[in-house]
């Protein structure tokens, strides 16, 4: 005979105030198989968890529900609380009485008649519950880091340092991302570069680091501590082991009127490149797609340039398959097209730019070599009005929320222009100044008070071309007045987006992404850095707009708690498992075909003398994720899915 | 006047998807209606029809059943073999007399807390409009009463 508990927690306000507890407590007391029925304010505090304990050990209980919020908050510590009281801890089960009932329904009624009905059906199931042992499984000491920007080489630095192999993957034939784009840094003004190449160089030179550029994620499969990930070497068309960097082919290259990606499309690079000078590795790539060989099957001057013969037009696309133990994400950003805001003139006037071809405008290493030039005539523009929120907090065309960084990178725009062009007027159009972070308003003020930067809070609703002149028109909301500036450049604090593939690259490893494309974190608050997946960690700007410090930050918690994975010998499983009948198996193999991890396998039962007497569906108990596809589609009703098993849903469902 | 019809409406849905979408819905306070009790089970592809038949068996009025977007299946493939089956399943339904309406199929990822809100609240509109499932139930009582001859 059941002797369950029922724990009712009230969530202070949360569920009592909505659920009449003790009307719950007092009906659930009389369903048959309950042994005791208690109400608490907070079974979640330690002395919650201990009267849970101590009435475990009172009523030798042989199950135990929790009534309380989702099973995605507590279910872990009440189970441990159980196992803590001498119970297995899979006798556990939550009742979810907060997120899908006290905080979604107005009737105090129903919302009790319906408690009542969650946690009935929930004794039922615990009523069939078995004693279940974690699965033990053993973990590869590898790490693989999918991209190459700051979070990424963060994160494989400090796995690597703390004598933990890591591979690198980055797509891009260099190392950098973003960053390595960047003028200066706020808040302090220094040199992007300075601070990054020597980072790529680390990392390129670390002797547990295996960096593969040019490279992308074909597939992954497995799980937590084991993971096979096949990754594809894009062919560079450029022996990357006997090629020095020499850079005589890339001067020699005639094609040499390609818009860089790098500079965003304000400089040109050849058709054999690096993309920028301090590459890492220094080592081109052909982009076969404005090679003239490649286009017309004439030309070869690199062949004929290169001294070492490192130009191999035959190379393929090659292959590689890695046994991976955790995967930091670290996919990084993009900034918005700004198409969509006809008004300004994005992509009609050369002179109306975006922040990141600010950032290369300012960079000394930049196509300009750092002096501000309108991309039009490479004069220097005299009045630059910059426009915040170009696609941030704007539900109608762009996005809907804060991009983070804008407000932050506009005032260093200005101060960058303040100090390259003397006597140069800079003028920003704002919704609100949002500079929180160490250092941060104090910059916004200096922007202001040292180096005049002119901000006018409104909208500008027209830029167009009169005169040579870009004539922005705004309004002024803090004088009421519509204000008309002539300006000779137009720089747009564009909105910072998903990549455009991230939404395919998560369905390929496997992880959650909300509607923007940004991936989710498995809890915002509390896991703000795991995804949904065990074994997966987000680090960067691929989670949600982040500046260089927040990046940092999680590309090292990401680190820590990869190396907490790490750090143990075996990893223990949800034993969440299908497991099969082999006496009623009739080996149809309809599991096989429906098992999408490939973890049922066919064995052969023999009699004694080795005669074959059948074969049978078999699960692999590491290779089994517990979704249970198996278990519907078996004829003869052989395997069953532990923690829900046929009988356990059905009970649920009666009792209802 | 009689006490205006509420649905007994049983639903099957992922814990991946479509359960972490009522937590949202419920963690962002949206309000929607009292009618549906949930079954959590770890993916869609887990959800076996006689769960279907043994809930409308049991009193439920409609049945909703929800799982990750195609495509985003924490399990890679389990929502396309629930599609499937579904597929199969609603001919069997329409053959039965079973009608389909009181089925109802949809993806709700962990992002959507408002659709879930916005579905819970038109599905318990739809089967209240359909009525109390007697014809269902009636028969069930009638087989599980005791043969008099």
């Amino acid at each position: 005979m059941s002797k369950i508990g029922v724990f009712i927690c009230h969530c202070g306000e949360n569920i009592g105030a909505k659920v009449d507890c003790t009307r719950l407590a007092s009906t659930l007391g009389d369903h048959p198989g309950v042994a005791s029925s208690i109400e608490y304010k907070y079974f979640c505090s330690d002395p919650g968890q201990e009267s849970v304990k101590k009435a475990i050990r009172d009523n030798n209980l042989t199950g135990v529900v929790v009534a309380a919020c989702s099973p995605r908050m507590h279910e872990a510590t009440f189970r441990k609380a159980c196992a803590e009281a001498g119970l297995n801890p899979y006798m556990c089960e939550i009742a979810n009485i907060r997120e899908q009932c006290s905080w979604v329904h107005n009737d105090n009624d129903k919302a009790t008649d319906k408690a009542i009905d969650i946690v009935r059906s929930m004794v039922e199931k615990v009523k069939r519950n078995n004693n279940l042992q974690p699965i033990e499984v053993p973990v590869t000491r590898r790490a693989l880091v999918i991209g190459g920007g700051i979070a990424g080489i963060q994160a494989a630095l400090d796995i690597a340092n703390a004598g933990q192999e890591v591979v690198l993957v980055e797509r891009e034939p260099s190392l950098g991302g973003h960053m390595a784009q960047l003028s200066e840094t706020f808040p302090t003004l220094d040199c992007s570069q300075c601070i990054m190449t020597p980072r790529m160089v680390e990392a390129a030179q670390h002797p547990k680091i295996r960096l593969l550029t040019y490279a992308e994620i074909e597939s992954v499969d497995g799980y937590i501590g084991n993971f096979q990930v096949k990754v594809r070497l894009k062919a560079r068309y450029v022996n990357k082991s006997t090629c020095t960097g020499c850079g005589e082919c890339i001067t020699k290259c005639p094609s040499k009127k390609i818009s860089s990606e790098f500079d965003c499309g304000i400089g040109k690079r050849t058709a054999i490149y690096t993309p920028f000078a301090q590459a890492v590795p220094n080592i081109p790539v052909i982009d076969k797609n404005s090679c003239t060989y490649f286009k017309n099957g004439k030309c070869k001057i690199c062949v004929k340039t290169c001294p070492l013969d490192c130009i191999d037009f035959e190379m393929q696309d090659e292959f590689e398959d890695l046994e991976i133990g955790a995967i930091v994400v670290a996919t990084g950003f993009q900034v918005q097209n700004n198409a969509m805001y006809g008004e300004y003139g994005f992509g009609k006037y050369q002179d109306v730019i975006t922040g990141l071809q600010f950032e290369r405008l300012a960079s000394a290493s930049g196509p300009t070599g750092g002096k501000v030039q309108r991309p039009s005539d490479g004069k220097e523009p005299e009045t630059v009005v910059f426009i915040q929120c170009a696609g941030s907090r704007d539900p109608s065309k762009g996005v809907k929320y804060c991009s983070k960084i804008c407000c932050m990178y506009t005032a260093k725009h200005a101060m960058l222009y303040a100090h390259k062009v003397h006597g140069g007027k800079s003028k920003i159009f704002y919704m609100d100044i949002r500079a929180a972070g160490k250092g941060y308003d104090e910059f916004t003020r200096r922007a202001i008070e040292e180096d005049e930067a002119g901000y006018l809070r409104g909208r500008v609703s027209k830029v167009w071309l009169e005169n040579g002149k870009l004539m922005v028109r705004g309004v002024d909301t803090l004088l009421g007045k519509p204000v008309e500036i002539a300006a000779d450049m137009v720089v747009l604090a564009t909105a910072m987006v998903a990549q455009p593939d991230a939404k395919e690259f998560a369905k390929t490893i496997g992880i959650g992404y909300d509607e923007y494309g940004f991936f989710n974190e498995a809890h915002l608050k509390l896991r703000p850095v795991e995804s949904s997946t065990a074994g997966i960690f987000l680090a960067g700007a691929c989670q949600s707009p982040k500046d260089i410090p927040d990046s940092v930050a999680q590309a090292s918690a990401s680190a820590s708690k990869v190396l907490a994975l790490f750090s143990k010998e075996k990893l223990e499983r949800e034993p969440v498992i299908a497991v099969n009948n082999e006496s009623t198996c009739a080996g149809c193999w309809g599991c096989v075909l429906a098992c999408p991890y490939g973890a049922i396998e066919k064995k052969d039962i023999m009699d004694r003398s080795g005669k074959l007497i059948k074969r049978v569906a078999s699960v692999n108990p590491g290779l089994c994720q517990g979704c249970g596809t198996c278990v519907t589609f078996c004829r003869s009703n052989s395997i069953d899915l532990a923690g829900f098993t046929e009988k356990q849903i059905f009970a649920e469902v009666m009792g209802l | 006047m009689s006490e205006p019809f509420e649905p007994k409406i049983t639903a099957f849905v992922c814990t991946y998807c479509t359960y972490a979408g009522a937590d949202l819905a419920g963690t962002s306070r949206l309000k929607y209606a009292p009618n549906v009790r949930i079954i959590r089970l770890p993916c869609t592809g887990r959800i076996s029809p006689m769960f279907i038949l043994k809930a409308l068996q049991k009193g439920a009025d409609g049945i909703l059943i929800s799982g990750c977007h195609p495509g985003d299946c924490h399990f890679t493939h389990g929502n396309y073999h629930a599609r499937r089956r579904w597929m199969v399943f609603r001919a069997l339904l329409a053959f039965t007399g079973i009608p389909e309406e009181r089925i109802k199929y949809s993806w709700i990822s962990a992002a959507e807390g408002l659709k879930f809100a916005d579905l819970i609240n038109s599905i318990t509109e739809d089967i209240r409009k359909l009525g109390p499932f007697d014809q269902y139930h009636k028969l069930i009582e009638e087989t599980q009463a005791p043969a008099s001859l």
